[in-house]
């Protein structure tokens, strides 16, 4: 039994559908990795599993249990914890009172705490007092991450954290993922930079228009093949 | 002399405008939502004092303190089962179950407590004062005006010193990524209608010490609460205080000048600050 698993997971925005039947699973301790273009249905995919959208409860299991129903805040409360596209800090609140956020109404206990998180990302400590909205793009994604590290998740579902940041920061950025795994953590790394994606994951899916066209592990995957699954090449 | 006593009774006036407005500004900064019942939920509040002081004898303070409480259920409820699920993107929806909770509210109370009109019996501190300067003070404006500091202070620790003001903020910036760090929006509405029912209850013991009232006096009373947190600039409690002395200010200085202009100058010095300023005078940053 996987740590999560979607079964013929689907997804609906109004009349339109985006995901067709999705079978994905991660094991406790793995990293894996979801690429695909834009518009494949990544995001959709992250909003289910963390109860942004809901779905029937067994198409998202957690820990042997159905999730799909829940709501994003019991997914969280589970140990689920997400890391949304485009960052979205919350600009009433200074960067620490952000972080603080990902610890609200319970005790958690763990790796992560401001100490840790400032350890992981020394700029945020220089500027905890400060707004999130004033900080450069790569410390907000600093934020964000931080923000749903303090819950001290078990599965964390990373949402493009390189999109729109220079090559320099992005490297700063998974630079620390190596950290987060080592302190328990079991990753969802959706990206559209592929080779990015290939250096931290142990497999990889590929995704196109709502439906899985490729899956696996990092180092058997052939360049071609992926440049297929993701384009929908001859092989797709 | 006499202007300055005139100011200063319109400022204390404006201490009761910002304790009306106070809970309807919290609610409109944390969920956009225009309660167009708050007045009458005050008028409501005034009556279950009156109710408690004339069943159990007590003063209208301590009969308060048992009618917050039952206060802070009804909001918690009401926002629970009856606001949450109209609000939204559209605006709409919830004016308009606000103002029929409204006129749902003026005829229950019609129903049940008649159209005669009510006052809570304040005792001695109804006429007394104290010399201040030169300056003839009632007791009770000045309780008033030092109440609503009070609750402007206290709501502001709230806001800014605890997690739970941390999640209203958060959750008014932005409710799903609120929900994605485990903050239920739906109960931090219902916690923020409660708090704000617990003013109301406050707001409705100076309501009915100063003067009368019956069922149909909340709509007016919303206008004042409105007009001060509109001018005092959306969701900032101090500019409510602000907005609430402006209003209280022009009431008394045009009803010293002619007794039959006290309402037409609160009105009117509330579009001269929305002309000169649309926004307010503290608006928020981020919205
Ligand atoms: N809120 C929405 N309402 C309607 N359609 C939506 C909504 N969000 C996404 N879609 C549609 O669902 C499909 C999948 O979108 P999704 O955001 O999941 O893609 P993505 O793979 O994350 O793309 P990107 O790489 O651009 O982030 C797209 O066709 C998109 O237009
Ligand atoms: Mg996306």
């Amino acid at each position: 039994m996987s740590l999560l698993e979607t079964h013929s997971l689907t997804a609906h925005y109004g009349d339109f559908q985006a995901l067709f039947g999705m079978d994905i699973h991660l094991d406790e301790g793995e990293t894996v990795a979801i690429i695909g273009a834009n518009g494949a249905g990544k995001s959709t995919l992250m909003r289910s599993i963390s109860g942004v959208l809901t779905n029937g409860p067994d198409q998202v299991r957690f820990d042997g249990q159905p999730i799909g129903g829940l709501a994003a805040d019991e997914i969280m409360a589970r140990g689920v914890a997400m890391v949304p596209e485009g960052r979205r800090l919350f600009p009433s609140l200074s960067v620490e009172e952000n972080l603080l956020i990902g610890t609200y109404g319970r005790k958690v206990q763990g790796h992560w705490s401001l100490q840790t998180i400032y350890d992981l990302f020394p700029i945020l400590k220089e500027r905890r007092n400060h707004p999130g909205a004033a900080l450069s793009g790569g410390q907000q994604q600093m934020v964000a991450i931080g923000r749903a590290l303090m819950s001290n998740p078990r599965v964390l579902l990373c949402d493009e954290i390189s999109l729109g940041l220079a090559p320099v920061i992005i490297k700063d950025i998974y630079d620390a993922v190596p950290r987060i795994q080592e302190a328990g953590a079991s990753l969802i790394v959706v990206e559209q930079d592929i080779s990015q994606a290939m250096k931290v994951a142990d497999r990889v899916y590929c995704m196109m228009e709502g439906r899985v066209t490729l899956e696996g592990t990092a180092d058997t995957l052939s360049r071609e093949a992926i440049h297929d699954a993701y384009f929908g090449g001859a092989a797709a | 002399m006499i202007w300055i006593d005139t100011i200063i009774q319109g400022v204390l006036l404006g201490g009761l405008y910002a304790l009306f407005a106070a809970g309807l500004s919290l609610v409109f900064g944390i969920m956009r939502l225009v309660n167009l019942a708050h007045g009458d939920l005050i008028v409501f509040a005034a009556y279950l004092i009156l109710l408690l002081v004339s069943l159990l004898g007590l003063s209208p303070f301590l009969a308060a303190i048992i009618a917050a409480p039952i206060m802070f259920c009804v909001g918690w409820a009401l926002q629970r089962h009856v606001l949450n699920r109209v609000l939204g993107p559209d605006i709409l929806p919830p004016l308009l179950v606000t103002f029929g909770l409204s006129v749902v509210l003026q005829n229950a109370l019609l129903e049940v407590f008649s159209a005669d009109s009510q006052r809570l019996p304040a005792g001695e501190i109804a006429t007394a004062s104290v010399q201040m300067g030169g300056l003839n003070l009632g007791v009770l404006p000045l309780l008033t005006f030092a109440s609503a500091i009070l609750v402007i202070v206290g709501l502001n620790q709230l806001f800014y010193r605890t997690e739970l003001g941390r999640a209203f903020r958060a959750t008014s910036d932005d409710a799903v990524t609120a929900g994605l760090m485990g903050i239920r929006p739906d109960r931090i509405f219902a916690t923020a209608t409660a708090i704000a029912m617990l003013v109301v209850t406050l707001a409705a013991i100076y309501l009915g010490m100063r003067a009368n009232f019956d069922p149909n006096i909340g709509p007016a009373r919303l206008i004042y609460a409105f007009e001060a947190v509109i001018i005092g600039g959306l969701g900032s409690l101090w500019g409510t205080l602000v907005g609430g002395i402006i209003i209280g200010v022009a009431q008394t200085v045009g009803a010293a000048i002619n007794p039959e202009w006290q309402i037409l100058a609160g009105h009117l010095a509330f579009l001269l600050v929305l002309l000169i300023k649309p926004r307010g005078l503290f608006p928020r940053a981020v919205d």
